[in-house]
């Protein structure tokens, strides 16, 4: 990041005095200091306790009246919440900031999941577009199919489709593992940044189209790559990985993973060709 | 954004109406500028049902001009007389709206492409659909809105499809809405979500071959396209089949003949399409929430992959 005090000239807006403050880039993030734990507050968090369960019924509920819902049986201490009746509506579920325990008793619609953090989910149902946008930490299990979009843009945690899912999984993830049970679209890892996706049916076109980094591990067969996608070598460490996830995620774990393709960034697209040897290191 | 949605019977009959206007309102989110439903009734196949409208929807929100209502009097008049000169008997007649008919024909011809050029040359008569099955009814509003204004909710068939239309590409009229007939085909009808980017290129090349485009939906493009290729001899699945690389965009769409119903969803796979597959029924639309009209309970479903097509019949 530029450093604004090492440039001299200044700027019109600077010079008519708009700017009052000195950016120092980095420096101004204020860090979690872990004795100062007892005064973090973490906005829309809740003590739960698992061992307090409830169900809801949100057959006639809209879904903003669902989730506030939820977020309502958190206030109370619930941990543990079983969802009767999503009839496949969409937005069910999101916003999640809280260790909880959340059972779908039925099929989502599209952006289920979304922009969670910690919760512990399992759909017993299919999910709709986009499953799980955005989610940061926890686990999210789909017992059937899923939609395409499945797990855009997440961070972290593991998100689970024992069935198969459609087009552009994982695309622009930044880090967590999503992993399929059956076969997965097109497009799969679109642009992803980091994280891992694997995958034991068979893959569509244009795999890992674009992707600037993290890796992808296909079980069956390989529709065609994408752009700047190509193959890895299978490590005796990426098979203890994968043995590993597929058993704590509870799928494939008779897998005979080392038959497995892995494909990884050739990092050979223009924006790597354009960037000097220190901002490469720094991009990827 | 438009949703699809469509779902058939096999090897019995069923309220369609009902259902599909259940299936089309859950989608109403994604669009209510108009709403179109392809039934396949129960008939005795024996005579034609002609759709037409002799004018067009000027109500809330539409891009029309207003006419008076003797206009579309002098219009239907002409049209009756047209009927006549090609010896094609009127056996039923209805005039549900001032601008909407539907005549019931007793007309023996194998090629309504002479049949149906007589008709729309007839200035402000469009025919809506053309089949011994096929009723197209499309009109502006949510589904709810046109299922009473045409009485849709007691009509029993086989299978059906339906549109619910938010306009970007076209006007907001009856002409540009969804479903699109499959000119000059018996039966086929066709609705569409998503855009085609090498319409005018298409629709060029097939007026040369002497197909109609009555609107400038770029949906329109898909129902002629199958016709033509259903003209040179391919069948439904395989005219489909070749639509994924004859047709640029992003689509998916349906397709429904007398006895069948199909779908196609392009290389890119960016339109939704959601679906539900049992010996007895199969269920299709751009969400869940559609089929969840028609089936409450818990069920199967999934999202068919980039460029497959798949065809059911009755």
């Amino acid at each position: 990041m530029a450093n604004i005090k090492t440039i001299n000239k200044k700027s019109k807006a600077q010079s008519m005095g708009m700017h009052t403050e000195v950016l120092t880039g980095r420096t101004q993030q204020k860090f979690f200091n872990p004795d100062e734990a007892e005064n973090f507050y973490y906005f829309g968090t809740y003590d739960v306790d698992f061992n307090k369960r409830t169900d809801l019924d949100v057959m006639n509920m809209s879904a903003p009246e669902a989730n506030k819902e939820i977020d309502n049986l958190m206030s109370q201490g619930y941990g543990t919440i079983v969802i009767k009746n999503p009839q496949g509506k969409h937005s069910l579920g999101v916003g999640i900031l809280n260790k909880l325990n959340l059972i779908f008793e039925g099929s989502l619609g599209y952006f289920g999941m979304g922009s969670c953090d910690g919760p512990i989910v399992r759909i017993n149902g299919r999910v709709g577009w986009s499953c799980a946008e955005n989610l940061m930490a926890g686990k999210v299990v789909i017992e059937k199919n899923a939609g395409s979009c499945f797990g855009a843009a997440i961070r972290g945690g593991d998100l689970i489709c024992k069935g198969s899912v459609g087009a552009r999984t994982g695309i622009d993830m930044k880090g967590g593992t999503i992993i399929i049970g059956g076969d997965a679209g097109a497009f799969t890892g679109f642009m992803m940044q980091r994280g891992r996706i694997i995958i034991l049916g068979d893959v569509g076109i244009n795999l890992g189209d674009s992707m600037y980094d993290g890796t992808i591990f296909v079980g069956g067969e390989i529709g065609s790559y994408g752009s700047d996608a190509v193959d890895s070598e299978l490590t005796l460490s990426d098979q203890d990985w994968l043995r590993r996830k597929l058993k704590v995620a509870e799928i494939g774990e008779d897998f005979d993973v080392s038959k497995m393709k892995k494909i990884v960034a050739g990092k050979k697209l223009w924006n790597y060709d354009n960037l000097e040897p220190t901002e490469k290191k720094g991009a990827i | 954004m438009c949703g699809i949605a469509g779902l058939i019977h096999r090897g019995k009959s069923s309220n369609v109406g009902s259902e599909l206007q259940g299936m089309l309102q859950a989608l109403k989110h994604r669009g209510e500028d108009s709403t179109g439903y392809a039934l396949y009734g129960d008939t005795e196949g024996k005579n034609f049902i002609m759709r037409f409208k002799v004018g067009e929807n000027v109500g809330e929100g539409s891009s029309s001009v207003m006419e008076d209502v003797s206009v579309y009097d002098e219009r239907k008049k002409i049209v009756d007389q047209t009927l006549a000169e090609m010896g094609a008997k009127i056996v039923k007649e209805e005039r549900t709206l001032p601008y909407s008919l539907r005549y019931e024909i007793d007309f023996e011809t194998k090629d309504l492409l002479d049949f149906s050029q007589r008709i729309e040359s007839i200035p402000g008569v469009e025919i809506l659909s053309m089949g011994k099955s096929l009723e197209v009814i499309k009109d502006l509003g949510n589904a709810k809105m046109v299922c009473e204004r045409y009485s849709l909710d007691k009509l029993v068939g086989t299978h059906a499809i339906g549109h619910a239309r938010m306009a970007t590409e076209s006007g907001v009229d009856i002409k540009s809405a969804h479903p699109f007939w499959g000119y000059p085909f018996s039966d086929v009808s066709v609705v569409h979500n998503g855009q085609l980017t090498n319409y005018w290129n298409n629709r060029r090349v097939l007026e040369n071959k002497g197909m109609r485009f009555m609107s400038e939906c770029d949906s329109e493009l898909i129902a002629v396209y199958i016709a033509q290729k259903m003209r040179e001899g391919a069948s439904l699945e395989e005219g489909m089949k070749d639509s994924l690389s004859g047709l640029d965009g992003v689509f998916t769409y349906f397709v429904a003949t007398k006895n069948s119903l199909g779908m196609a969803k392009d290389t890119m796979a960016a339109k939704p399409l959601v679906l539900y597959e049992s010996d007895d029924l199969v269920a299709m639309g751009s969400e869940e929430i559609a089929i969840r009209s028609v089936l409450p309970h818990e069920i199967d479903t999934y999202d068919p992959f980039d460029g497959e097509v798949k065809v059911w019949q009755i």
